[in-house]
């Protein structure tokens, strides 16, 4: 039991920073973007790549973060500079992804890491005393989880920041104030996206492969957490929308081990993932959405 | 300091609904003017800020501010000197944000938005006597989300944000038109006691005619994209509400309505 409460907690943990990507352009920057099914297994792919090469895991995170905000920056691109309706600019950049993915992996679908160091087995987590090794996942990935989100309270609390709610909010008032719109959604989508890549990285590392089917369902996951969350902290005016996400994921994932553990097989994943996510949208009256779309200050 | 020289505007031309509004339109505002502009529905009033304001692109002609040509300029990049309330008090402000928020941001127009703070504790003084101009007791409200403001409040805060940092310009885009009489009033006495004090230039179009000619020191009716009828401060103030309705009627006729 304590086994799968732990389970759930480092997996919601791990795409709980996919949720707070999905954040930011759901719901700050009303932006559908879909690149993330894409975003999410090529932050997987940098990393099993680095990995298997011998590199250093935690170089891995950070290359997987550059890599995620390159193909943000290519939506916001095709979107902005190309007049490209959001969606299809996200499906764009997933599609083409698909392809990129296998090449980063070495031109394979599927990539395994069988040796190497991960954040997981090294460094930091070889470090922690001996009490604690049997919950070294669930340590790295909490310390992960609550740095990301730390971060991500602090520029949503900047002016850049501010320029971010306000170009999601209205247009309009980021032009009154001189700033250019397109820009600040250009940026939204390279942080939201590196954010996403991060994910993937952390999970590959976890799990110990990369698989290009990573990526069909993760926007789907990162919407639901995020639905979710805001729709049941919507009436705690005191939580934040990073938080609220955060317990999303986990709550999603909970859920999911919970279907898993009525019985449900592996190959009904993605059926699963697609059921919750309906079931939260149903749920969800539509009051959820804009309402976490706020700054906290 | 702004002149618009030979302005040409033609609406979806090659198309079955071309419709050439502009036709080498001409206007020169001095500084310090506060020019309200009336006119019918679709004589081009409101297109015309759109040129000013970068929003709609013109044909030909050009735009000069202070004697510079801002053609090329963008719509953003043209609110460094711009300032604007539209009609839709939705338009001027962020709904879910605070009213501090909202300020913080209009008082750091024209700066970089960067990694600093968004609030700056010691503005927020400044911000709340800035909002007690209003009497609408929203420098109490801080924390409140403008989205939760009725539209008046919206539009004094509007009004307020976009003439926070200086600027050259107000463009005030039937600003009044949305509100009920009182608060169109509450909001009209606060944009000429905005104007007069910071001396600011502004283009007022309005369809309130008691506006137009109660306020400002200059007024231009409009027809079919020319100017018809240009007031000076002097021959403005002989002007009667009545008078300008009754050649309202005039063209009205002309035009077989």
């Amino acid at each position: 039991m304590i086994d799968i409460l732990i389970g759930i907690l480092e997996q919601g943990f791990i795409y709980g920073i996919l949720a707070l990507g999905v954040y930011i352009t759901y719901s700050i920057l009303d932006f559908p973007d879909l690149s993330v099914d894409g975003t999410f297994p090529m932050g997987a792919a940098v990393a099993a790549i680095m990995i298997v090469n011998g590199m250093n895991p935690w170089l891995a995170l950070v290359v997987a973060f550059a890599a995620g905000s390159a193909a943000g920056l290519v939506t916001g691109l095709i979107h902005v500079k190309g007049k490209v309706r959001d969606l299809l600019s996200g499906i764009i950049t997933m599609t083409a992804l698909y392809s990129v993915n296998i090449h980063i992996a070495d031109g394979k679908s599927n990539l395994a890491i069988f040796t190497g160091e991960t954040i997981f087995n090294s460094g930091i987590a070889a470090m922690l005393p001996e009490v604690l090794q049997p919950y070294r996942a669930l340590i790295i990935s909490a310390v992960l989880i609550i740095i990301c989100k730390l971060v991500m309270d602090w520029y949503l609390n900047t002016k850049s920041g501010f320029l971010l709610f306000a170009a999601g909010d209205n247009q309009q008032v980021v032009t009154a104030l001189a700033e250019d719109h397109g820009k600040v959604k250009i940026m939204g989508l390279i942080l939201a996206n590196g954010l996403v890549a991060l994910s993937g990285a952390v999970l590959c590392q976890h799990q110990r492969f990369f698989d290009v089917s990573m990526g069909p369902g993760s926007v789907v996951l990162g919407l639901a957490a995020v639905i979710m969350g805001m729709k049941l902290f919507s009436n705690f005016g005191f939580v934040k929308g990073t938080t609220a996400a955060i317990a999303g994921a986990i709550l999603y994932k909970a859920c999911y081990a919970g279907a898993i553990a009525l019985g449900m097989e592996a190959i009904d994943m993605k059926l699963i993932t697609a059921i919750l996510f309906l079931v939260v949208l149903m749920f969800n009256t539509g009051n959820g959405k804009k309402k976490g779309g706020q700054p906290h200050a | 300091m702004l002149k618009l020289e030979n302005i040409c505007k033609t609406f979806n031309p090659g198309t079955v609904n071309e419709s050439t509004l502009f036709t080498n339109f001409n206007l020169q505002v001095k500084k310090g003017e506060f020019i309200s502009v009336i006119g019918s529905n679709g004589s081009g009033k409101t297109t015309i800020l759109n040129i000013i304001c970068g929003t709609i692109p013109l044909d030909s002609g050009n735009i000069l501010v202070q004697g510079q040509n801002i053609n090329k300029l963008k719509e953003y990049q043209r609110s460094k000197f711009i300032g604007r309330v539209f009609q839709d008090p939705a338009k001027g402000t962020c709904p879910s944000m605070t009213i501090l928020q909202n300020m913080a941001m209009a008082d750091n127009k024209g700066k970089p938005f960067n990694l600093t703070g968004g609030i700056n504790k010691k503005r927020i003084s400044f911000y709340q006597e800035q909002l007690s101009r209003l009497k609408l007791g929203l420098e109490d409200k801080l924390h409140v989300k403008v989205g939760a403001l009725s539209g008046g409040q919206r539009q004094a805060m509007a009004l307020l944000m976009s003439t926070m940092t200086p600027l050259d310009f107000l463009i005030l885009d039937e600003h009044t038109a949305a509100l009920d009489p009182k608060t169109s009033e509450i909001i009209m006495e606060l944009t000429d006691e905005i104007v007069r004090e910071k001396q600011l230039t502004a283009l007022m179009v309005s369809h309130n005619l008691r506006h137009a000619v109660e306020y400002g020191n200059r007024m231009i009716m409009m027809h079919q994209g020319g100017i018809v009828l240009d007031y000076d401060a002097q021959k403005k103030k002989q002007t009667r509400v009545d008078d300008i309705l009754g050649i309202f009627n005039e063209i009205s006729i002309e035009c077989g309505n």
